[in-house]
């Protein structure tokens, strides 16, 4: 409860400050607000889900100018302009994301710097927004009546919006959306796979920094009652994503204290450095571009982790108490054929991967796909899971086709799978990276998440990953980092993860690579108990002592090609399976 | 729009085209070798060109405050980490490339400045204070972040560029400078009217490809940087040290930079913040050429350099407006083209 004691104390000083505080500082506070609603847009956008801008002074400008356009040309109220600034800062937001959000990492940043520039040039030469000079006489927020044309009164509603977009963004990534968006960085496959529609997501995030940018720049132009060019040049949006770096980009608070440091840093610096130099210009810049760089060679994870760590001890949480279960799918039959792979075939070049397998799995066994490094199975696998589209044949589950489905929708018809490679958010919690897989099994959005109506639901969702740890035997571990658990941990979280998504056939991509014996019979015993309370398996390994005395049937494979099915006895006896594995006797 | 003016224009768009292909290739060559994407590139064309229209004009250029007293930092943190891994051998070496040459440079420059040497010469000199600027940059801001991710050196880039424009502007003040042309002549060809400046910028852009070319085809170094290019870990493991391509890099790009802020001093007004905005049409040209290839890197880029000089002709207040937004269709027609999800590294 630390936590909500300093939240307290800081809302408490702020509401005092502009009581208490000269103009100067109150004006001060202004900026700071300001700046901290675009970092917060920033932190969600650039820390947690990757995506870095340097154009989000354009959002800002947008907003800003309308207001100013319609308030002093047109005589309409403020709160008008607010919606209307806000719609045509969605509508370029969603064009924008819409066009570069696909782009990966470099091209996207460069990007924004290029329509940084280019709005810049548009505010500075189009006769209706006043060119270079701006436009001045921009009349004050009324609210109720009152008039807001000091800064002191502007700043109440500066710092309520701003510590509402706080509490929002921090709600937000508590939930199930933000689970979402923290994979999107590192994570995007996996969250596909468990039924995350990744591209709308991102595009979501971007939405939301660019109404927070919008936000900032209609306080801005009724705050200073005049807008120019300058203040949205391309530094801005440079300095914007400076604060969010300085604060710590993946803390929702860092934004406050990103913005605060450059912001105070900025008054003092145009303060003294004139004098150091002898005239005046905006050499703060270098300042700031030599402590940016002495910053992330020291820590790439910015100042908020390590005040956090000095001011707020970490908090110790229970586990989730039970809550009403989640819906469940109907079971299959045992018996049923579940996945049937008809000459599914995988070309890369002249290599074929896949050369027309074909096999099928029952509801309730555990069929082993094995076979030598370098057989085809992983390929196998990521054309059943989507991730790869299949050159020929088909793929059915239950009877309908889905080897033409992205993995998302391949998630939504119950069949869930783990990685070879764990692929699971380090930085999470245990318990927060399996509730990942009951994503589709939860309903609710980023906006119930931000007004946390979404309570209900978040209790049902972890009380059911607390329930798949615990039946996969990690009930101790809930609230560690994942990216702190041994590999055969982590190994039993992909698994957890999986059955928090209610899967009808599980798909096991070498769960037991690289674990020691022990381990290995560990994971051999939940398997079968998995089996016995009905859940069907499809298991791709190359360990053949692992496989034997676990599945039910095996399906063989070699050079792309099925080599021998049956029973683990028939294989085992098979001499085309022996010589693949051992190799021919000359 | 007459034919001669459509004539003058296509001129004018391939000379800055030809500036801006040597600093989009300058951009890939760089990114290929270190991930950098190179933004400081801007601030060596305004140091090159403001220092020789100062020399020009007979006064110090104060870019040789910036190369001593960069070279000096980078020295220090060279010999820190010599003496921390016990390698005073190293010491020597590290003095002659980090102090010793940037002081001579900059005692050259000195001795120049209140003389009329002429204009190979003060180029000479302008070389020597702006290209050490590339490998004491790598040194002092890139080299401890080598491994980090494309984006975090993005940032650093961004920083970079901050301190360097700022440091532009402590040392050269705001005034905009330009310096004389090369030459005066002009040739007749039939309608076209040339300009010897022009035939100066396109002849030396297109022998500096050129020897770019021999470079990375012929040399053992520049071998070395196509090896680190196509695998960095490969690279360092047949026993081309990363520091070495990424320092080698920097010098080319810095060297690029500065022989296009010298030839574009004399055909625009260059303000220490100008050079900003030169190498981000690079940029622009790089990535409308598909941000890969060079020949179409080059082509880009003088496609941008064309459509800058008709829309300053057609409407010259929204000249760069029209310049940046022309990454957006092409960006477009990327995104539409690929349709993949990948995860950044961790």
């Amino acid at each position: 409860m630390r936590e909500r004691t300093a939240l307290a104390l800081f809302v408490a000083l702020l509401a005092a400050a502009p009581l208490a505080l000269p103009e100067f500082y109150v004006t001060l506070l202004n900026y700071i607000g300001l700046a901290t609603l675009v970092s917060v847009g920033l932190v969600l956008l650039t820390g947690v889900a990757g995506v870095m801008s340097f154009g989000q002074q354009v959002f800002a400008g947008l907003a800003a100018y309308s207001t100013a356009v319609l308030t002093t040309r047109y005589g309409i109220s403020p709160w008008i302009t607010l919606a209307a600034g806000l719609a045509l800062t969605a509508a370029v937001a969603l064009f924008l994301g819409a066009i570069t959000l696909r782009l990966s990492g470099h091209f996207l940043p460069l990007s924004t710097i290029a329509w940084g520039i280019a709005v810049y040039f548009l505010f500075g030469n189009m006769e209706l927004l006043g060119k270079h000079t701006g436009i001045a006489d921009i009349p004050p927020i009324s609210l109720f009546g009152w008039r807001l044309d000091t800064g002191r009164e502007i700043c109440v509603l500066i710092w309520v919006l701003t510590l509402a977009a706080l509490v929002a963004a921090r709600n937000l990534l508590d939930s199930r959306a933000g689970r979402a968006i923290r994979a999107l960085r590192f994570r995007s496959v996996m969250a596909e796979s468990f039924g995350v529609n990744t591209a709308a997501l991102k595009n979501l995030v971007f939405l939301y920094a660019a109404l927070l940018a919008g936000l900032s720049g209609w306080l801005y132009a009724h705050f200073l009652r005049f807008v120019s060019p300058g203040a949205f040049n391309v530094n801005a949006g440079i300095d914007y994503l400076f604060m969010a770096v300085v604060g710590g980009a993946g803390q929702v608070w860092g934004a406050v204290i990103g913005a605060s440091l450059l912001t105070v840093l900025r008054e003092w610096l145009k303060d003294i450095l004139p004098k150091l130099v002898g005239f005046s210009g905006n050499y703060e810049i270098v300042v700031f571009g030599v402590l940016m760089i002495m910053l992330l060679h020291r820590t790439r994870d910015g100042l908020a982790p390590a005040l956090a760590r000095l001011a707020i001890a970490a908090k110790v949480r229970a586990s989730p108490s039970p809550a009403p279960s989640l819906e469940k799918r109907r079971q299959p039959q045992p018996g049923e054929t579940l996945l049937e792979a008809r000459a599914a075939r995988k070309q890369f070049g002249g290599l074929v991967a896949v050369r027309d397998l074909s096999f099928e799995t029952q509801s309730g066994e555990i069929l082993g796909l094995i076979g030598p490094n370098g057989a085809g199975k992983s390929t196998m696998f990521n054309l059943i899971t989507g991730v790869l589209g299949s050159d020929g044949g088909e793929i059915r589950f239950r009877g309908e086709r889905i080897d033409r489905f992205p993995p998302s929708e391949i998630a939504r018809r119950g069949i869930c799978r783990t990685f070879q490679h764990v692929n699971l958010i380090s930085a999470m919690s245990v318990i927060e990276n399996v509730a990942i897989g009951a994503h589709l099994r939860g309903r609710r959005g980023t906006l119930d998440a931000m007004l946390r109506s979404d309570r209900a639901e978040e209790a049902q969702l972890l009380y059911e990953a607390a329930l798949q740890l615990e039946r996969v035997g990690l009930a101790e571990h809930l609230h560690e980092t994942a990216g702190s658990l041994p590999l055969a941990q982590q190994r039993l979280v992909e698994i957890a993860r999986a059955l928090s998504a209610d899967p009808i056939l599980l798909l096991l991509d070498e769960p037991a690579a690289g674990l020691r014996y022990g381990e290995k019979k560990v994971l051999a015993e939940l398997l079968r108990r998995l089996r016995a309370e009905g859940m069907s398996i499809l298991l791709v390994e190359h360990d053949m002592e692992f496989v034997m005395g676990l599945v039910d049937r095996l399906v063989v494979m070699d050079f792309g090609e099925k080599l021998a099915q049956g029973l683990p006895r028939e294989i085992q006896a098979d001499p085309a399976v022996v010589e693949a594995y051992l190799g021919g006797i000359e | 729009m007459s034919f001669d003016i459509a004539l003058w224009l296509v001129q004018d768009g391939v000379t800055n085209g030809a500036i801006y292909a040597l600093l989009a290739l300058a951009m890939l060559l760089v990114f290929a070798v270190t991930r950098v994407i190179f933004v400081p590139q801007g601030e060596f064309i305004s140091y090159a060109a403001l220092s020789l229209a100062l020399l020009q004009a007979g006064r110090l250029p104060g870019v040789v405050y910036v190369l001593v007293g960069g070279g000096l930092v980078a020295a220090a943190l060279d010999i820190a980490l010599a003496l921390r891994e016990k390698a005073p051998a190293r010491l020597p070496r590290i003095v002659a490339l980090y102090v010793l040459v940037p002081c001579v440079m900059a005692a050259l420059a000195w001795w120049a400045a209140p003389r009329s040497v002429g204009l190979p010469l003060q180029v000479l000199i302008v070389l020597g204070l702006v290209v050490p600027l590339g490998p004491i940059l790598y040194r002092v801001a890139y080299q401890p972040l080598a491994s980090a991710s494309v984006l975090v050196l993005f940032i650093i880039s961004m920083a970079a560029h901050y301190a360097l424009t700022g440091l532009g502007l402590v040392f050269f003040g705001g005034e905009g400078l330009r310096s004389e042309a090369f030459s005066d002549a002009r040739f007749k060809l039939a309608v076209l009217d040339i300009t010897a400046q022009s035939l100066w910028v396109v002849g030396a852009s297109f022998v500096l490809m050129f020897a770019l070319r021999l470079f990375f085809e012929k040399t053992f170094y520049g071998k070395a940087l196509r090896a680190t290019a196509v695998n960095r870990i490969g690279a360092r493991l047949v026993g081309i040290p990363a520091e070495l391509s990424g320092s080698l890099s920097f010098l080319l790009a810095a060297f690029i930079g500065a022989v296009s802020g010298i030839l574009i001093s004399p055909i625009t007004t260059i303000y220490y913040d100008t050079g900003f905005l030169i190498g981000l049409k690079g940029f622009v040209g790089a990535i409308v050429g598909g941000m890969g290839s060079y020949p179409l890197a080059v082509a880009g880029s003088i496609g941008i350099g064309l459509l800058e000089a008709f829309s300053s002709f057609w409407a010259s207040a929204f000249k760069e407006t029209i310049v940046f937004t022309i990454i957006i269709p092409v960006l477009l027609w990327r995104s539409l083209r690929s349709r993949h999800i990948e995860d950044e590294e961790e």
